[in-house]
């Protein structure tokens, strides 16, 4: 059964999340992909203040499509995480505990997850439709030159995540795999 | 000799990318659907409903599947007894495409330049590979292709002494080494043969090509349920999660090659493998 948790991620709610439990999460999130990820860390890096507060906070890595009228967001799923590993462990280092996205982190990234307690969360990749009914609010709140991959506030409400990698860097891609494979032996 | 104008090319484009990013195609619900009957873990089962749902939705709503409605693969096979005439082909497959991109809220993926980058704005230019064959007609398929799986993909070079058990080790090496970034379930399109250029075109086609069919060549046919088989022995499963719906298919395409050499490349497509063809 999926737990209920709402944001923000703090260290304590962070350090109660394992690799594999099923979440529904609800509260405020930020939108941020490969041209913002470079935009804020170019920001960080000359002293410069990030477009939101990024502690506790919870970064949805995803490139929307347009909302259509009547439509609060388009189509939005996850996209691959590994491109962010460059940035993540700054962005964990001012704060920023939770990663929302897909696919494998390299071991920099969850070496920096160990020591900032941050949280990897999964949502299905391709499941675009799906995802954006769990988004209530959208709002544009900076980088708008960027198209796609400018920066949004989001709330979502009950969004189905998958741990996958934990504070304690436990990781379902290894484990999952690991026990599917000694089930059919 | 029969006129057909570009600009209902421009038409046929626009809508097949809008048709293809709200609706898969059958062949692949079918395929989702069938191997959902045969999962056994709740993680994967549980992944595998919402993959079905969230098709449903974009079904029933006309939005998109997929946030990463692709860069526009546009096929066409022009008969070589058609005469086009009102203006440039390719301006007008672009127009097609920007006007399918836009009209249809879309989301614009294109970048100007592979190293400066700079969005173009409406996601063109498209992907066109045009074929002369005989006939009077045009087939025009556009197959939007996402980069989480492209990003993926793998050519190789083989030397011919390498032989099938080369190709084969080739093959899961790439899937594995691929693991949960496609968005699994994926689509595994193998090209084998031609010229490096011709293989890597071979292994595109094999994607666009419906999921119940078989390569005609019984050979080939046999590799491809072989190789889908192995696939969903690796235990990567939905999403990387672990189970056993790793590829809900696999197809191959070949064409002859140089005395030294073999070929091969795995073009990888996640569980929303979209393509969709109409006939002028």
């Amino acid at each position: 059964m999926a737990r209920k948790i709402t944001l923000p991620l703090t260290e304590e709610l962070a350090k109660t999340l394992h690799a594999g439990d099923q979440v529904l999460l609800t509260g405020t999130i930020y939108t941020s992909r490969d041209a913002g990820h470079k935009r804020m860390c170019e920001a960080l890096a000359k002293g410069e203040d990030i477009p939101f507060d990024p502690k506790d906070a919870t970064i949805y890595y995803v490139g929307p499509t347009p909302a259509k009228p009547g439509h609060v967001i388009g189509s939005a799923g996850p996209t691959t995480s590994g491109r962010m590993d460059a940035y993540a462990p700054t962005m964990m280092s001012v704060g920023a505990r939770g990663m929302i996205g897909k696919g494998a982190r390299l071991p920099e990234v969850v070496e920096a997850m160990k020591k900032y307690s941050g949280v990897y969360f999964g949502a299905i990749g391709g499941a675009g439709a799906l995802l954006a009914k769990c988004i209530k609010k959208a709002e544009l709140i900076a980088y708008e030159d960027l198209g796609a991959e400018a920066l949004r506030k989001l709330y979502v409400e009950d969004m189905p995540l998958v741990v996958i990698i934990d504070s304690e860097g436990n990781n379902l891609y290894e484990e999952g795999r690991k026990a599917y494979l000694d089930s059919k032996k | 000799m029969r006129e057909i104008n570009v600009s209902t090319l421009t038409d046929v484009i626009e809508r097949l990318c809008i048709e293809a990013n709200e609706h898969l195609p059958e062949d692949v619900k079918c395929a989702i659907r069938g191997c959902r009957a045969c999962e056994d873990g709740e993680i994967a089962q549980g992944v595998l409903d919402n993959i079905i749902e969230n098709y449903e939705i974009a079904d029933n709503e006309n939005v998109p599947i997929c946030q990463d409605t692709g860069m526009a693969c546009v096929f066409l096979e022009i008969g070589q007894d058609v005469h086009l005439v009102g203006g440039d082909l390719a301006e007008a497959v672009d127009e097609g495409v920007r006007r399918g991109y836009t009209n249809g809220y879309l989301r614009k993926s294109v970048v100007k330049d592979p190293v400066r980058r700079g969005n173009t704005g409406d996601n063109t230019p498209a992907m066109l590979y045009t074929e002369i064959v005989p006939g009077e007609n045009i087939k025009v398929t556009v197959g939007p292709k996402g980069f989480g799986s492209e990003n993926m993909s793998q050519i190789r070079m083989f030397k011919p002494s390498a032989g099938l058990q080369g190709i084969k080790d080739f093959i899961i090496e790439a899937v594995e080494t691929a693991g949960p970034n496609p968005c699994p379930p994926m689509v595994v399109g193998v090209g084998i043969g031609g010229t490096f250029d011709k293989c890597a075109l071979l292994a595109k086609k094999a994607l666009m090509r419906p999921l119940d069919s078989s390569n005609p060549d019984p050979f080939y046919a046999d590799l491809e349920k072989e190789m889908l088989e192995k696939i969903n022995e690796l235990g990567i499963g939905p999403q990387g999660f672990g189970g056993k719906t790793t590829a809900i298919g696999l197809n191959i395409e070949t064409m002859p090659t140089h005395i030294a050499g073999m070929p091969c490349a795995v073009n990888i497509n996640c569980h929303v493998t979209r393509h969709k063809t109409e006939v002028i």
